[in-house]
């Protein structure tokens, strides 16, 4: 489903990634570790397709709008609502049965209590909740998540893990992570960045 | 084309229903051009031109505009929200339509306040000139916001904006100050809608490129 080689990102004259190779298959689980600065993010961002790169090759044989995308910014409105939120994204994606699917995602994050609130009210685990349920929003088939457990509590964490556990059969997983042992069940491949 | 439509119905309802919300870009509109057409009244003198007094409320929506074309994307761009609907799978330029539109809606609501303060204040307004405003907002808030879109990814966005905006507001204020007080107001209306198709055209085009890298 990806597959780089030699793929490189610049910023000016600053080079982030460089001579990257990559193949993850259909179904595959992704784990990509290194430090902060390493280049992960520039890597998930490229995957995704917000970046453009500036060296090598990249093919993600997989539609744009079936690619799920978990960032270090949850890419919602402050001033909107949950369920504004979501409702913005799933009229975006036309998700079939949106108000259902919104419904559903909010009770199993522990956020339906809150749809109604605004997502500058929340807390950052919250707010990363939401992020979750945004990026699962339209079912996709390949997600892209850079530390998804990041602000999380036990308890979301917890979620989180029965969440993946639950996608794993049907998805392909890029997950950038300081915690690979966490993701270690589920992993069927590991990129390392120095 | 029905999909593409539906996605800028759904964008611009966000921006207004945002704009309803926090109510952060129409009140500073409005406040603006009433602020700077009463300076105009007192800055220029009583005996004269209407030329002038109509030179100065072109100036005021020109000005007016730009105020509100700054917050365009101040959403967008302080939580990288532009990421979010680069995502989606929308056309592009829906993003660039539903912005206009939202802008377009903000700047009517600042001229039906500035329009009647001019008429107060100096002269008249004629069926002319409101037709020129209204061809003029056009061609201002399809062009603003693509330059809005270029200035938010770059560092000195509150700078560049002005730089790259009033360049190509001129030929709107020619158009505009023609319509408003030429004897054949039809030449200069024309000009106008000619600039609008052309621009909104070229700005349509372009936009994806400006908000991808």
């Amino acid at each position: 489903m990806i597959h780089a080689r030699g793929l490189g990102r610049r910023f000016g004259e600053k080079r982030v990634l460089d001579g990257v190779d990559l193949d993850l298959p259909r179904g595959g689980f992704m784990v990509v570790t290194g430090p902060n600065g390493s280049g992960k993010t520039t890597l998930l961002r490229l995957v995704a397709g917000l970046l453009v790169p500036t060296a090598g090759e990249l093919h993600v044989d997989v539609a744009r709008e079936r690619v799920g995308f978990l960032g270090h910014e949850p890419l919602v409105y402050r001033e909107l609502t949950a369920l504004e939120n979501l409702d913005l994204y799933g009229r975006l994606y036309r998700v079939p049965e949106r108000r259902e699917r919104i419904g559903m995602l909010l009770e199993r994050f522990g956020l339906w209590g809150a749809r109604n609130e605004r997502a500058d009210s929340f807390s950052r685990g919250m707010l990363q909740r939401l992020a979750l349920c945004r990026t699962l929003l339209h079912d996709p088939d390949l997600l892209v998540l850079d530390e998804p457990f990041s602000s999380l509590d036990d308890e979301g964490a917890a979620l989180l893990d029965r969440e993946l556990a639950g996608l794993r059969r049907r998805a392909t997983f890029l997950v950038a992570t300081h915690d690979p042992e966490r993701l270690a069940p589920l992993a069927t491949a590991r990129l390392g960045f120095a | 084309m029905s999909a593409y439509f539906h996605d800028v119905a759904v964008l611009a309802r966000k921006d207004l229903r945002l704009e309803l919300r926090v109510r952060n870009t129409v009140p500073a509109m409005l406040l603006f051009v009433v602020a700077a057409l009463v300076v105009f009244h007192f800055a220029l003198p009583s005996d004269s031109s209407e030329l002038a007094a109509k030179g100065m409320l072109w100036v005021a929506i020109v000005f007016t505009a730009l105020l509100g074309l700054t917050r365009a994307f101040v959403a967008e761009r302080e939580q990288r929200l532009i990421d979010g609907l680069l995502l989606a799978p929308c056309d592009r330029s829906a993003i660039w339509l539903a912005k206009t539109v939202a802008m377009l809606g903000f700047l009517v609501l600042a001229e039906i306040v500035a329009l009647p303060a001019f008429a107060l204040f100096f002269s008249g307004i004629d069926g002319a000139t409101v037709a020129g405003v209204a061809l003029a907002d056009l061609g201002i808030c399809a062009v603003g916001t693509v330059l809005a879109a270029m200035a938010v990814a770059g560092r000195a966005r509150e700078l560049l904006l002005p730089l790259l905006f009033l360049p190509l507001a001129i030929p709107i204020v020619v158009g505009g100050v023609g319509a408003s007080v030429a004897g054949e107001s039809g030449r200069y209306l024309g000009f106008l809608a000619l600039y609008d198709a052309v621009f909104a055209i070229i700005s349509w085009a372009s936009f994806e490129y400006v908000v991808t890298e």
